[in-house]
């Protein structure tokens, strides 16, 4: 009960007027940073954390600005998804599973009921990881401490194996795609050693940084899903009218429980992988996707529209940037680059972010946590409210949206890194998918693995280091067993299902498969 | 910019002319690149965001810092931006031990550390050997029993290859007849958290990174590695009183990227001076156990010169390079 008094206290704080208004004020500013290719949450609290020494000074209080913060992460979670939807580039990172089913809905006409989705989603992710948040934060925090390396990688191979054990996709189409992306996250230099790899030319200039995520992301969903969308609309140049008046929007949320098992398992999984080390509301968000494809009984279905499919990302993005603030505010520890951020705010605004936050500053974490419901209704009925506005978007016609796209690429590529190579790489890619895509390759499974990959090789060999290079490591702890063991099930399903098609072909005298 | 501000700008450069010769003659005209060599979390990480957040919330600088992390491959990453930066004024980069190892260990990067620009030391950053509060160790000549008795068994943590943690790891595995293991980490936060989370024996993590899990009580400083006791730690013994002729200390210095002219220098110099001189910095310092003059020019030059020079005879002892 002492937890609800607090809450109760803390929401009544985030109500006050001066909060209310700085969480609607970062709510917008958020939607808009995160709907813009190339800036993402990380980037938008960055550039106003001067702007909240400025309130700190008016209001006298660290809990203000840190309200302003978290209110810019969170639109930005939800804005993510509207240029995901709208344009088919995501509007960050966060969001790039998001585009695996919203824009096929767009192009189908149905862009009004994608947003809806992904904005009644957001909400309900955000909600129970506030929920869990609220009511579990210090048992949480020693739970995350449990996850050493072992589990960790346990954990990627999991994700890895969601991908592959889809069933539907072509499996040696999907694994090669997988050893694409892990290759490309390889280059760079190996932290381990300190020793550059797969470096071209001359290796001062090109590669030396490593190949940034979303170089690839918005190349891939950018550029190759332009390319696409004029190839396929050759002739006809005309796009579907895409227009939803608000008792539409009224009616589509009604009609939301048709992705209520996407939205579950988005919400739950992103939490979890949130307030784990090194993971973060991207890969929540591709595993969410990956979970509730495999779970799902017309798994052929994703990919070409699924409700599910954008349920699941945008509840996990939002459930995981809640969990990636547990760790940030229980050990001082932050998950996220985002996460950074706020905690050096925090050091500035006075305060020591550490395991004794929650006992030392109660005045400070319980109208925090208190913002974070308030923000999130805030979020969900501005985003609701302007959906007939992004759908303008799509009403213009392809002649000016494909331009439009490109230069968003390009330019959001430039802001991010401030770097001529990351543009052409970024064109690279796009070509690459296009061409990709045409033969039928999967580019989901690439891109993941480009996410998943800088955590799952150090972790790997982080592990191997303590084992003395026994690979039983995974199998023996307690935590890190059962998922490797689940893992490797996962990965061997399609075998066992090509083994039987087999058996069964031979049976009647086909040796086809 | 209208007439107006010009003036007072002018009126502003003529007053720091009087104040501080020579005359400053560089502004910088865009958003300065704010190179961290190390992940997020870590020690020069949190005093890099401390720095760019005194430097805002002062209005010391025209343009704002923009904090990039470079963590990749000891910092190999860093140096290499640095180099290779177009704007040469506008780059600038918070650097630790690794700007003296990392060129050692890779001559194939071809960087000569005495190009960069010696903008301002702000700091000589202390290690502490810490370990979990449930190994019930309460010494240093307790853990030197227990990690001799368990071997490789023991493990420590700590931040990149042939990098300051590990110096200080080998060092101890010699002077004390130990056989610790080590694990390279991406950055001093995530050494902090495996120790909390007893995925770890110990580590060397510094103060500001373990202060937090001191504070709540999960850990427990056994030894300091510096030349006297810190006043943070009265209590906590240094490894000179154990009988061993050892210190080490990690520089936190701000360095220019190498060409940067003159004048973009004494800019900074004079920036990072009063960021050194301002109360947050002060009391950051005093609170995380940091100690150190600033340095800069020819006076930092002259310390680096002095710590490539160690750190070049400590990896040839440890056989890290030849």
């Amino acid at each position: 009960m002492d937890v609800l008094l607090h809450l109760a206290d803390g929401i009544l704080a985030a109500l006050a007027p001066i909060n209310l208004g700085l969480a609607f004020l970062g709510v917008v500013i958020g939607l808009f940073v995160g709907a813009m290719p190339g800036l993402g949450s990380v980037n938008g609290v960055a550039i106003l954390l001067p702007f909240t020494f400025v309130i700190q000074q008016i209001t006298g209080t660290a809990t203000s600005p840190m309200i302003f913060l978290a209110a810019i992460y969170y639109g930005a979670m939800y804005g993510g998804a509207i240029s995901s939807i709208t344009l088919g580039i995501p509007g960050a990172s966060t969001a790039v599973a998001t585009t695996f089913d919203g824009r096929p809905l767009a192009l189908k006409g149905e862009a009004g009921r994608a947003l809806v989705i992904a904005a009644v989603a957001s909400f309900i992710g955000g909600t129970v990881a506030n929920v869990v948040f609220t009511g579990a934060a210090p048992l949480l925090a020693s739970v995350a401490l449990k996850f050493g390396n072992p589990e960790i990688f346990a954990l990627m191979l999991l994700a890895f194996a969601t991908f592959v054990g889809l069933g539907g996709d072509d499996i040696p189409k999907t694994l090669i795609s997988i050893f694409f992306g892990l290759i490309v996250s390889a280059i760079g230099f190996d932290i381990i050693s300190g020793t550059p790899r797969l470096l071209l030319f001359d290796s001062t200039v090109w590669f030396s940084r490593g190949i940034q995520f979303l170089v690839l992301a918005i190349g891939v969903y950018g550029i190759g899903e332009m390319l696409w969308t004029i190839n396929s609309y050759r002739y006809d140049m005309k796009m579907t009218e895409a227009d939803i008046t608000m008792k539409e929007v009224g009616l589509s949320i009604l009609r939301f429980r048709e992705a209520w098992k996407g939205t579950a398992i988005g919400s739950l999984l992103g939490f979890f992988v949130g307030i784990l080390p090194a993971a973060g509301a991207t890969p929540g968000s591709l595993m969410a996707y990956g979970v509730a494809k495999m779970v799902s009984k017309d798994k052929s279905k994703f990919g070409k529209g699924q409700p599910d499919g954008v349920a699941a990302p945008e509840s996990a993005n939002n459930s995981a940037s809640t969990g990636a603030m547990l760790p940030m505010m229980t050990l001082g520890i932050p998950g996220s680059p985002t996460t950074a951020v706020l905690l050096a705010g925090m050091v500035i605004w006075g305060l020591q972010p550490g395991p004794r936050l929650f006992t030392d500053q109660p005045d400070f974490v319980w109208p925090l946590i208190g913002s974070f419901y308030v923000s999130n209704v805030i979020a969900v009925a501005v985003n609701l409210a302007f959906i007939p506005l992004f759908l303008w978007v799509l009403r213009m016609p392809f002649t000016i949206l494909a331009p439009l796209i490109f230069v968003l690429s390009v330019v959001g590529i430039y802001a991010a890194y401030q770097n001529i190579y990351d543009v052409w790489l970024m064109l690279f890619f796009g070509i690459g998918a296009f061409l990709l895509r045409i033969l039928d390759y999967p580019l989901a499974p690439a891109v993941l693995a480009i996410v998943l990959g800088p955590i799952a090789e150090p972790t790997l060999r982080q592990s191997l280091i303590l084992s003395d290079g026994s690979l039983s490591i995974f199998f023996t702890r307690p935590i890190a067993g059962p998922i490797t063991v689940v893992a490797i099930i996962l990965i061997l399903l399609p075998l066992f299902g090509l083994i039987r098609r087999k058996i069964k072909a031979s049976g009647r005298g086909g040796l086809t498969v | 910019m209208n007439l107006v501000s010009k003036i007072s700008l002018g009126a502003a450069a003529l007053g720091f002319a009087v104040l501080a010769a020579p005359v400053q003659a560089f502004e910088p005209v865009k958003p300065i690149d704010f190179v961290i060599m190390a992940g997020q979390g870590g020690g020069a990480d949190r005093m890099a965001r401390l720095m760019q957040s005194i430097v805002e919330q002062n209005d010391m600088a025209g343009r704002p810092l923009v904090p990039t992390n470079k963590s990749g491959g000891s910092g190999a990453e860093a140096l290499l931006a640095l180099k290779n930066a177009t704007d040469k004024d506008h780059t600038i980069m918070v650097t630790l031990n690794s700007f003296f190892t990392t060129p050692l260990r890779q001559p194939g990067l071809e960087v000569d550390i005495l190009s960069y620009a010696p903008i301002g030391r702000m700091a000589e950053d202390t290690f502490v050997l810490w370990v979990h509060k449930n190994e019930g160790i309460n010494t240093f000549e307790e853990f030197v029993a227990e990690a001799k008795a368990r071997g490789s068994d023991w493990v420590m943590g700590g931040t990149g290859s042939a990098q300051e943690d590990e110096i200080i790891t080998n060092f101890l595995n010699g002077a004390f007849g130990l056989n610790m293991k080590y694990i390279p980490y991406s950055g001093g936060g995530a050494v902090a958290r495996d120790l909390a989370g007893e995925q770890i024996d110990s580590s060397v993590n510094n103060p500001s990174e373990a202060l937090g899990f001191y504070e709540s009580g999960d850990v427990i400083p056994l030894v300091a590695f510096t030349d006297e006791r810190l006043p943070f730690f009265p209590d906590v013994p240094t490894v000179r009183e154990k009988g061993v002729q050892f210190a080490y200390y990690m520089q936190r210095s701000v360095v220019g990227a190498p060409g940067m002219s003159e004048e973009a220098s004494a800019y900074y110099t004079d920036l990072f001076t009063r960021v050194f001189d301002s109360d947050e910095w002060q009391t950051y310092r005093n609170d995380k156990s940091l100690l150190g003059d600033f340095l800069s020019g020819e006076n930092l030059m002259t310390y680096w010169e002095v710590q490539r020079e160690r750190h070049e005879t400590i990896l040839k002892a440890s056989g890290d390079i030849k």
